[in-house]
């Protein structure tokens, strides 16, 4: 019988190694089709009416001449009158035309009587937000956080925080739906094909098996696209009135203004240390905004947990696009909040930050060994004790170049998930799952999990994902989709193996239990001159394939991982531009599945952190309620030009590979905010309360800096 | 809406091929590119000429199809993504992105390869300074420019690596 577990070290056939994506080509050659690509015969083009309030009560909606306008086929009404609106950007009405600006103008003729009502959509503290604009959230006390702050021998108290983002996925929200008689299929962005398509029912009231969605390639997600949406129903309803199929995304505007926000955090920290860098006592009241709902306990403090400490978070409800998921939800903001108290905390002490946080370790928890490790590899790369100095001890001239550390952890785990697979008396492999690839290699794992098992190439297995007619499988999210689908792919593969095993050993005159598949060969494994290659054993099926079926399970996969970043900039303290001369991540996940994927995977984090860094905030204007950037010349993400040197080094081998498989999408997104804050701290000084870290901020922290005298 | 319902002829070669399309003159290039003629490789991201999904080529430069009226580039000569394939085969540059991991969930892929394809018919051996100037309107949001960054090197036939 072959063996589902993970193999040793010693009998890896394709796992740890480096393989090139398998979608690679058609995402190059342009023949890959995203929601938005999808052109149906036929096809209608919807847009939405919004609120231009951030919070009013709708008297009226009036859509009888935009149902007059050219090329009209349908209208939907989204929003009950009598009702409130509470962000700017909230959908009321969608329509569907022949062309996109018919529908555009059609829009246009909407008319919506509103009763403007005061709203907030700044992110205050609980005080300044005031009454009934607050909900509690978590408060949480362990040791004798007083007691302990007494004993400290060196103190610090600030303000920390990072203001909302948004997800800014480049392939905006939305679907194409189409209706054949009561079937409804849609292709969607979407993270979770097999959850929708039962949201879906559920909103129009069908059964479950009349729906089918689809989602074969996504242009960015990042915890954002989880959700049919209400765009996803009035699509639908719009499709099934003009009896046409009709393409809705939404716009830029839109997209930003209320399809994916990260929630602010701010934090007023108080902590303590003895002399010698140990770590005694933290103290903090945390608060920020995810718009309208409560909610959000931030984990503070983060990864390293001071023995004694008090810690209370309010959340401030604002009339801004509600929050969702963002890559690695909450941890960023929280890493940055702690990791530059306890960065200011060493500089107060003083002490260098690298031996503070190893020091200190044994508070990380159970990881604490890996951090250690992991802490000493990224110092070694980034060659910290020899260009590490004091803050403030700069050299003199107006750039100033610093270094700065994080460490983060997220869970994995993986989601559920079935598959199917199937071995053709051809000798073609398919595996079918219900999951989707939102681009970080999902197809090309599962490949190599069924070509591993098999002793196949990569390219010997067809995959055949997104779709919801394939076995259910879980939302790609919180790093489990690596976990889910490589352990039912191992299950579901390793099931069809022993049928075919069984079939084959009497020709090879042995027991299934002595047969190996393995470098494309059926054999016996005591003996491997008795054996016959992959497609001859195949044949021996006749004409019917095997199909057999494999669920996820807990023993391939485990969750908690660890990891240690370090970041070197410049500032140019007379423009305060910050310029990234080089991050190092390293990383463990448990068993890499492979290594050049994984990679991918933490270059990306790495430019989205630096992007969150010092770029990219969704900017809200009080007086209007409204956002002043929903476009992507405001809103900045960073190019090509601001990246800097990023080198990555994943953890691998004995103590991590027997973990089995954890997902890495989360984990190394976390850190870059706190580790580039604390190198421009270490830089310039003096700390840049906020990410993202501006030139504008820069130069006001600067001058705070020199007006109070302090260095 | 009058102005919005007359319409004009136009005729482009697009990936070699002559078209005549009668059109609104309204109609975005990458409108016409995607709905009239099903060339879906050039994406729509921003909207407003940001961020460059929509980079074609129009007579052998570089432009972003978002934000180029179709009645504009009558008489010009187009290349998508699509026309970069010859005989079945991939371009240097669809290959080098291919292979350097240039890509994540390639939505703006197809984008950096016309740019980094017209940087390349300029200067056939691009310096670093040259590549970050050459596709610096072209935005990712989820690869790492590190390995775009590779796959250019590699497609001018440098040390990928």
């Amino acid at each position: 019988m072959a063996d589902y577990h993970w193999p040793p070290a010693d009998k890896r056939f394709l796992i740890g190694k480096s393989f090139t994506r398998l979608d690679g080509p058609a995402k190059s050659s342009g023949r890959a089709k995203y929601a938005y690509d999808i052109n149906r015969p036929g096809m209608l083009y919807g847009r939405m009416v919004f609120s231009p309030h951030a919070h009013a009560k709708i008297k009226s909606i009036d859509t009888a001449a935009a149902e007059k306008m050219p090329g009209v086929r349908a209208v939907v009404v989204m929003f009950e009158p009598g009702k409130e609106v509470l962000w700017a950007g909230q959908e009321i009405v969608a329509l569907a035309a022949d062309t996109e600006d018919q529908a555009r103008d059609a829009a246009r003729a909407v008319k919506v009587d509103y009763e403007v009502l005061p709203h907030l959509v700044s992110d205050l503290t609980p005080e300044k937000a005031g009454a009934g604009r607050t909900s509690a959230g978590s408060e949480a006390k362990e040791g004798d956080p007083d007691a302990a702050m007494a004993t400290a021998d060196v103190k610090i108290e600030g303000t920390y925080g990072a203001g909302i983002i948004t997800h800014c996925c480049l392939e905006a929200h939305g679907q194409v739906t189409e209706w054949e008689a009561d079937k409804l299929t849609m292709w969607a962005s979407s993270q979770n094909v097999t959850g929708i398509a039962g949201e879906m029912s559920k909103a129009l009231s069908i059964p479950a098996s009349n729906v089918r969605t689809i989602t074969q390639y996504m242009g960015g997600g990042f915890g954002s696209k989880f959700g049919a949406d209400p765009w996803g129903p009035a699509c639908a309803n719009l499709s099934k009135k003009a009896g046409r199929p009709v393409k809705m995304m939404l716009e830029r505007d839109q997209e930003l203004m209320e399809a994916g926000a990260r929630p602010s955090i701010y934090a007023k920290v108080r902590l303590g240390a003895k002399k010698d860098g140990t770590l005694v006592a933290w103290d903090s009241e945390s608060w920020g905004t995810s718009g309208p709902q409560g909610g959000g306990n931030p984990p503070i403090p983060y990864v390293m947990r001071a023995p004694n400490r008090r810690t209370k978070h309010t959340a401030v409800l604002t009339n801004t696009g509600p929050g969702r998921a963002w890559r690695a939800p909450n941890h960023p903001q929280s890493c940055v909040i702690t990791m530059c108290a306890l960065d200011d905390l060493a500089a107060a002490i003083p002490m260098d930050p690298l031996d503070f946080f190893l020091k200190n370790i044994e508070f990380t928890g159970e990881r604490g060994k890996s951090y250690h490790e992991e802490l000493l590899k990224a110092a070694d790369m980034i060659d910290w004790k020899k260009k590490w100095r004091p803050r403030g001890t700069q050299d003199s001239g107006p750039v100033k170049r610093g270094l700065g550390l994080s460490i983060h952890t997220w869970g994995g785990g993986g989601h559920q998930s079935n598959a199917t697979c199937t071995i053709h008396p051809d000798g073609s492999v398919e595996i079918n799952i219900g999951s989707q690839d939102l681009g970080t290699g999902t197809r090309t794992i599962i490949a190599l999990v069924a070509g591993e098992t098999f002793g196949l190439p990569l390219s010997a297995i067809t995959v055949n994902i997104g779709d919801s007619r394939y076995p259910a499988s879980g939302a790609s999210g919180g790093s489990t989709t690596v976990g889910g689908v490589s352990a039912s792919t191992r299950r579901a593969a390793t099931n069809a193996l022993n049928e075919l095993l069984a079939k084959v050993a009497p020709y090879l005159d042995a027991k299934p239990d002595d047969l190996e598949a393995a470098e494309g060969t059926v054999r016996v494994a005591q003996d491997p001159g008795r054996a016959m290659t992959w497609n001859q054993a195949c044949a021996k099926l006749g004409a019917t394939p095997i199909a057999a079926a494999g669920q996820r399970s807990l023993d391939l996969i485990s969750s908690g991982v660890g990891g240690a970043q370090m970041a070197e900039v410049t500032v140019d303290t007379e423009t305060g531009i910050v310029r990234i001369e080089e991050i190092v991540a390293v990383q463990d996940c448990g068993l890499v599945l492979n290594t050049k994927t994984a990679e991918s995977q933490v270059f990306g984090a790495l430019i989205m952190g630096v992007t969150y860094a010092l770029y990219e905030e969704k900017l809200m204007d009080e007086q209007t309620g409204l956002c002043l950037n929903p476009d992507m010349e405001f809103y900045k993400l960073a190019g090509l030009a601001d990246i800097g040197k990023f080198r990555v080094h994943m953890m691998t081998g004995p103590g991590y590979d027997e973990r089995g498989v954890i997902g890495l999408g989360e984990p190394p997104v976390v850190s870059p905010g706190a580790a580039i804050s604390n190198a421009v701290a270490n830089a310039i000084g003096v700390r840049v309360p906020t990410i993202p870290i501006t030139p504008a901020k820069v130069l006001a922290a600067l001058e705070g800096a020199s007006g109070t005298g302090r260095a | 809406m009058s102005a919005a319902n007359k319409r004009v002829r136009i005729r482009l070669t697009i990936n070699g091929a002559s078209r005549e399309l009668e059109i609104e003159p309204r109609r975005l290039l990458v409108e016409l590119l995607r709905e009239d003629l099903d060339l879906t490789g050039t994406h729509i991201g921003c909207d407003t000429t940001y961020c460059g999904a929509c980079t074609v080529l129009l007579n052998g430069r570089n432009v972003k199809s978002c934000t180029v009226f179709a009645v504009q580039a009558d008489g010009g000569e187009i290349t998508t993504v699509e026309g970069l394939e010859k005989d079945g085969k991939l371009d240097a540059v669809q290959e080098a992105f291919a292979e350097c991991h240039g890509l994540q969930c390639g939505y703006c892929t197809p984008g950096f390869l016309m740019s980094t394809r017209a940087l390349l018919s300029r200067v056939a051996h691009p310096t670093d300074a040259q590549i970050r100037k050459g596709i610096a309107g072209n935005t990712c949001r989820c690869t790492g420019y590190q390995n775009i960054f590779k796959a250019v090197r590699a497609a001018a036939g440098g040390a990928g690596k």
